[in-house]
């Protein structure tokens, strides 16, 4: 259901302004949502300011360098820190994508950072995919066949690879999926856009012998149907990938078995 | 003395109030509130009808209220609404083609139903006047 407030214990109050770095000419103030399981006390905005003379580029960087520099407490995901890995998928100045490749200057005023929008929140900025990386699991995101093995791999024309282009390059950092708001509103029954771009991965590769029985597993109301091409995935993929494009034509496939 | 992380519950992070709004997800959110209004709208319609089906006096004030400002000003925001929804309907039509789901295009279909229906409504009421004489 669509609620327009958040729960009591999730209101963001106002939080802590650190002091500026001492000696620093060249700032950049950071509001970053925190919330530590270990009080009792509501999330809230702490201010920080960067010193950009001592600090790469990135969004990252500067998370990295208050964690070093000012505030050992903030907690977040990252990993391979170049846009591979989908570890530090966040809410950017009111976007999600990747703090790694997000740069700075792309941001006009302070940044805004927090957790990827309407998931539990573990610490800080780190959000509890539990429920994506289960709704995950239900599509079954392997290849399936029933022809006996090939002696070496399964094969495919090169046209047939192509259709995997734009769909295959997804590292699953789940910016689509918290994006958007009819996964906001029906996020246990709707798979979201990650998932679903995921299926269509499967529903579309030339060697997976599952096609019916993946899109029966599709064929609901809510699994697949709560897609209202809102289009939040597409405008806010780090990788520039389509997930409403990918949802559309399942919704397609759907119709063409029938006819 | 706090709970421990099992027992206390996660705060949900924030989403609509923190989201940036994008031209495709605010033209999504109007067409529905479009189409809730048409309701509200259609009412209007059926008023007038059942109006023009009662009585010569009956139907002159329904008409005089509807030729009021506030009559007029609301049956403006009707016609906004009706000529909104048709081209978001437009819009999802193409849509469930499976064209014009590229980002950019996308966002400039998103922008063209805003100009369109705004220069329809416009369009319709200049034509109403001038067909009225008035």
């Amino acid at each position: 259901m669509v609620e327009l407030t958040l729960p009591k214990n999730s209101k963001v109050q106002q939080g802590k302004t650190w002091p500026k770095p001492d000696g620093a000419t060249n700032l950049r103030e950071y509001r970053i949502y925190r919330w530590s399981p270990d009080d009792d006390k509501n999330p809230s905005v702490d201010t920080y300011f960067v010193d950009l003379d001592d600090c790469g580029p990135m969004v990252l960087d500067a998370l990295l360098w208050i964690k070093n520099k000012v505030d050992p407490t903030l907690t977040l995901r990252r990993s391979c820190r170049e846009g591979i890995c989908g570890s530090c998928a966040m809410n950017i100045d009111g976007a999600n994508t990747l703090a790694c490749t997000k740069g700075m200057d792309d941001i006009s005023g302070a940044v805004k950072v927090y957790p990827l929008p309407h998931m539990p929140v573990v610490k800080d900025l780190v959000p509890d995919l539990t429920v994506p990386y289960a709704q995950l699991t239900s599509i079954d995101p392997y290849l399936k066949t029933v022809s006996p093995e090939p002696a070496k791999e399964w094969l495919q024309s090169h046209e047939d690879r192509q259709k995997l282009d734009g769909l295959y390059e997804c590292i699953l950092c789940f910016c689509c999926q918290t994006s958007c708001p009819s996964y906001w509103w029906n996020g246990e029954r709707y798979l979201g856009p990650a998932v679903l771009l995921q299926a269509y991965r499967w529903l579309i590769d030339s060697r997976d012998e599952a096609t019916g029985e993946r899109l029966d597993n599709l064929e609901d109301p809510f699994r697949l149907y709560r897609c209202h091409t809102i289009m939040n995935c597409a405008q806010t993929c780090p990788k520039g990938l389509n997930p409403a494009k990918a949802i559309a034509e399942i919704k397609k496939m759907m119709v063409e078995r029938r006819v | 003395m706090s709970k421990t992380t099992a027992t206390r519950a996660r705060p949900l992070s924030p989403h609509l109030t923190i989201y940036k709004p994008q031209i495709t997800m605010t033209m999504s959110i109007i067409h529905r509130i479009t189409g809730g209004a048409l309701y509200f709208g259609t009412l209007l319609v059926a008023w007038w009808l059942i109006a023009a089906a009662t009585s010569q006096e009956y139907f002159d004030f329904v008409s005089w209220i509807y030729g009021s400002w506030i009559g007029r000003l609301v049956l403006f925001g009707y016609t906004w609404a009706l000529m909104h929804h048709m081209m978001g309907g437009i819009r999802h039509l193409v849509w469930d083609t499976g064209a014009g789901l590229e980002k950019q295009t996308a966002s400039k279909i998103a922008w063209a139903t805003l100009v369109a229906s705004v220069v329809l409504t416009i369009l319709i009421w200049v034509a109403g006047y001038m067909a009225r004489g008035a």
